[in-house]
């Protein structure tokens, strides 16, 4: 069982880099908490260099505040369904359903039942659709003993046919006008877009949960080894219930998101999420295997994303290109992370 | 159109049932439309001898497919004599494969198929074809003549042409005007043609360059990010054609977000939420080029006419053609009336 590490910790850990090589007394400690740190500076780094390149590459586009509040913006929508996966991973489960439940939550909040009841009506019901599906979930893994990996795919098959259901293949346009105004510049809260700011209150809650408090740690426990925690004294079963409960929950959130950015509820809608989500947390340092994870690494992984995308999206190159960098980059991050880990170690 | 969501195949039986259930209750369609281009059809209205009609399309997980579905029902049901055969929808081509030889199997008179894709479903077309059963394939064409007695279909080089050539009449007065081309999912051959014919148009426009291109995927989510990023590239230029009116709700939102509006845009494919901006002409879009989801009830009309050998009312030749290209018109505040009929949601 690892305790999980707080970027304070890392943070006081930070200059101690230079001293790898010296031996410390609290070395198990220090050990892990200096991995991690090398782990977030190898992403922070990729994160400045694609900076570079953007500043470099189209130095009036990429570095215009504009520009900035817009790559946060869109990282905000996979974002805040990244900081539930990581919770789900750490746990070692995986939660595939994500993408489909964002969509389901999307086209049922946009019905035109919902919009007659307006903001509230719509937020409510993206939350209460995504924490449905959670339920489910849940419920099929920590008490009917399914595999996270089938109970979540048949939640993806099943809500992505409802939302098709639903939608009966059209476009819901939202004209519920207080949900539409949070997503233009008039709303901006010091020239910071809601959306941002939801993303940010996500990852701050999220961070606090994991690294703060009893369920962070019973998290990490049934992650690092399920049958230690158990006879530790902790509910596994309820634990994992929870989980992805939390998981519903941030993809009723996102698709909350969604519909404010885009105007609109379309059963295509978190296309993919799982993936992105996935490989986000993965390369941001948390354990395919369970029992490690850093919120503020998946974060550093979305960005990376996120930024990527907006180079290759101003620099007019097509989207072929733009998936190959984004696997490659994949690739890269988790080999230099395996190097960086090895070395922290040695 | 899009070729997502293969994986509403998986469904598990309590899913159906709760979801049949649960939509029930959803209340989101007030009333069925009955899909409007019911002009004169192709042969005339007068009832004669009994056809039954098999129809296989793609999964309707967008806006146009979904006209698709509904234009092919609504015409059938015209028809006194004409029975539909409808099959699920899928983007599988294995599974579109085995719904076509099913209604081989029950010896339909005529066949409707809109593959999910042509080449793939070629060899089932041949198959029918050998079996007496006269294909009409509707807009994505199998790779040999023989698998179909008719084509009909949209155009989408004419599609980027008259996107093209408007644009550029638009801006013909304009020195060094710059333009911008939001483009449909990039591993689509129509997604190619459209590009091309847009390309070929802005020839014939010297002072018009291109300035910037980007594929989405035909989803609004796409549209309003990938819109996001180019007006974030291309801090000025002077018109936008856009190739799918469902990405473009997501583009205008984008539009909407960066509070510009120094361009015009153009849509593609004539969705009715399109056509309704154009006809209250309050934001950049001005103008829309058609692929009429009015082409699955044309394809009925010759089906029908396949079944019963009549040729088509207005012409003088005895039999059906062999293919039919739908015209891309251009639609814009001056003639969007005549078209709102045949716009789709």
């Amino acid at each position: 069982m690892t305790q999980p590490v707080s970027p304070a910790q890392q943070q006081q850990d930070g200059p101690v880099v230079t001293t790898t090589k010296s031996p410390t007394p609290q070395s198990a400690w220090r050990a892990l908490g200096l991995r991690l740190d090398v782990r977030n500076l190898s992403l922070l780094g990729v994160l400045a260099v694609l900076v570079a390149v953007g500043g470099f590459t189209k130095p009036e586009q990429f570095l215009d505040s504009s520009n900035l509040q817009l790559v946060l913006t869109q990282a905000s929508v996979i974002g805040v369904v990244t900081v539930g996966m990581t919770f789900v991973i750490t746990s070692g489960g995986i939660d595939l359903s994500v993408g489909a439940i964002v969509a389901l939550a999307s086209v049922w909040a946009t019905t035109l039942a919902t919009q007659e009841y307006g903001f509230a009506g719509i937020l409510f019901t993206a939350v209460i659709v995504g924490l449905a599906c959670g339920l489910v979930n849940g419920l099929l893994i920590a008490y009917g003993g399914m595999v996270p990996f089938i109970a979540t795919l048949a939640m993806l098959a099943s809500a992505r046919g409802l939302a098709l259901q639903i939608t009966d293949g059209k476009t819901q346009i939202v004209t519920v006008e207080t949900v539409l105004d949070l997503g233009i510049p008039d709303a901006y809260v010091l020239g910071i877009p809601p959306l941002v700011l939801v993303f940010a209150v996500v990852t701050v809650v999220g961070w606090l949960l994991l690294n703060r408090t009893t369920f962070g740690r019973r998290t990490v426990a049934v992650g690092g080894n399920a049958e230690a925690a158990r006879l530790a004294g902790i509910d596994v079963r309820r634990q994992r219930l929870y989980l992805y409960l939390l998981s519903g929950l941030c993809c009723g959130i996102a698709a909350f998101l969604l519909i404010i950015l885009s105007g609109s509820g379309q059963n295509t809608n978190g296309n993919l999420y799982e993936l992105d989500a996935i490989a986000a947390a993965i390369i941001g340092g948390t354990l395919l295997s369970g029992g490690r994870g850093t919120i503020v690494g998946s974060v550093l992984g979305v960005l990376v994303f996120t930024t990527i995308t907006n180079i290759f999206a101003l620099n007019n190159l097509q989207s072929d290109v733009q998936q190959i960098a984004k696997g490659a980059i994949i690739v890269a991050a988790v080999l230099v992370q395996r190097r960086t880990a090895r070395d922290g170690e040695a | 159109m899009p070729e997502t969501s293969r994986r509403g195949l998986l469904f598990g039986t309590a899913a159906v049932s709760a979801g049949a259930l649960l939509t029930a209750c959803t209340s989101n369609e007030p009333k069925k439309q009955e899909p409007a281009a019911n002009n004169a059809p192709a042969a005339d209205d007068k009832p004669g001898k009994k056809v039954t009609i098999g129809f296989a399309g793609p999964q309707a997980d967008h806006g146009w497919l979904n006209a698709i579905n509904e234009n092919a029902k609504s015409r059938a049901e015209r028809y006194s004599e004409v029975t539909l055969e409808i099959t699920e929808g899928s983007n599988d081509t294995a599974a579109q494969i085995g719904q076509v030889q099913t209604l081989i199997n029950k010896k339909v008179d005529v066949l409707v198929i809109l593959p999910a894709d042509g080449k793939a479903l070629t060899q089932v077309g041949l198959q029918a074809m050998k079996a007496g059963i006269p294909v009409v394939n509707l807009d994505r064409i199998f790779a040999s003549p023989q698998a179909y007695r008719c084509w009909i279909g949209g155009d989408n080089y004419g599609m980027g042409l008259n996107a093209g050539n408007y644009i550029g009449e638009q801006l013909k007065d304009k020195p060094n005007a710059k333009v911008v081309e939001l483009a449909g999912l990039d591993n689509l051959e129509l997604t190619k043609q459209r590009s091309q014919g847009f390309a070929d148009a802005l020839k014939n426009y010297p002072n018009v360059k291109r300035v910037a291109r980007q594929a989405a995927d035909f989803t609004v989510e796409s549209g309003q990010a990938k819109m996001a990023q180019l007006l974030q590239a291309q801090k000025k230029f002077d018109a936008l054609w856009n190739h799918d009116d469902d990405q473009g709700v997501g583009a205008l939102r984008a539009i909407q977000q960066a509070g510009r509006d120094d361009f015009l845009m153009v849509g593609g494919a004539g969705a009715k939420a399109a056509m309704d901006a154009i006809k209250a002409d309050n934001s950049v879009l001005k103008a829309t080029v058609l692929y009429p989801p009015t082409m699955a009830a044309s394809a009925i009309d010759l089906a029908r006419a396949l079944g019963q050998g009549k040729g088509v009312s207005g012409m003088s030749e005895l039999e059906i053609p062999a293919s039919i290209t739908l015209y891309s018109a251009v639609v814009t505040k001056d003639n969007v009336d005549d078209y709102l009929p045949t716009g789709f949601s």
